[in-house]
C-alpha cells in the first residue's frame, strides 16, 4: 500500500472515531439529557451539572478538537497527493460544503457551548457547596442551548456532504 | 414564530431541509 494512501486511511480511522465520539455526544445532550433534566426533580439537577454532565464535555470538546485537526490533515493530504485542483472536483466541493459546516460547529462548542456551560458548572458547584440555589447565569443557558440545538441541526447536512464526497452520488438525479 | 430549534422535531427537520436545500444549491449552480 502506498504511503500516502495508509496515512489517509490512518488519518479517516481517527477522524470517524473522534467524530463518532463527538456527534454521539451531541446526540445524547440533545435527545437524552435535554429532555431528562426538563423533567428531572430539583434536588438530582446539580448532581448531573456537577458530576456527570463535566465528563461528558471533556470527551465531547476533544472529540471536536481531534475530529477537526484529522479533518484537515486528510484534505492537505489528498491536495499535497493530487495538487489544489482536487478541491474543485466533486470531491473538494462536497468535502468543502461538509468541512466548512464542521468548522462552525467546532467553534459552537470551543466558543460557546463550553465557555458558557465552564460558568454554568461553577456556578452549580458553589450553589451545592453554599446550599444555595443556583443564581447568576443570565442567559448562558438559553445561549448554550441554542448553539447545542444549532450544531444538532448543522450535523445533518454535515453528515450528508461529508459522505457525499467519498460515496459520490452527484449526477444521479 | 416559534424557534424550530426549541424543539428536537423542529431541529431534525430543520437540519433535513437544510441538507435537501444544500444539495439543490450545489447541483444546480455549482456542479
Amino acid at each position: 500500500m502506498e504511503a500516502s494512501v495508509f496515512y489517509e486511511l490512518i488519518l479517516r480511522w481517527i477522524h470517524f472515531l473522534a467524530g463518532i465520539t463527538w456527534i454521539g455526544l451531541l446526540y445524547y445532550f440533545n435527545f437524552v439529557q435535554g429532555p431528562f433534566m426538563a423533567e428531572a426533580a430539583a434536588a438530582a439537577k446539580p448532581e448531573v451539572t456537577t458530576k456527570l454532565l463535566p465528563r461528558a464535555l471533556w470527551w465531547f470538546r476533544w472529540g471536536a478538537m481531534i475530529t477537526v485537526a484529522a479533518g484537515i490533515l486528510i484534505i492537505l493530504n489528498k491536495i499535497s497527493q493530487n495538487g489544489t485542483e482536487v478541491m474543485g472536483t466533486s470531491w473538494g466541493i462536497s468535502i468543502s460544503i461538509g468541512g466548512i459546516l464542521g468548522l462552525i460547529m467546532w467553534y459552537n462548542v470551543w466558543f460557546i457551548i463550553w465557555p458558557n456551560q465552564k460558568v454554568i458548572i461553577a456556578a452549580n458547584q458553589k450553589a451545592v457547596t453554599e446550599g444555595k440555589p443556583v443564581e447568576g447565569l443570565g442567559n448562558r443557558p438559553r445561549v448554550a442551548f441554542l448553539a447545542s440545538r444549532t450544531n444538532t441541526m448543522l450535523s445533518i447536512p454535515m453528515l450528508f456532504f461529508m459522505a457525499a464526497a467519498s460515496h459520490n452520488p452527484w449526477g444521479l438525479f | 414564530m416559534k424557534n424550530p430549534l426549541d424543539s428536537v422535531k423542529g431541529t431534525i427537520t430543520a437540519g433535513v431541509v437544510l441538507a435537501v436545500v444544500l444539495w439543490f444549491i450545489v447541483e444546480a449552480w455549482i456542479l
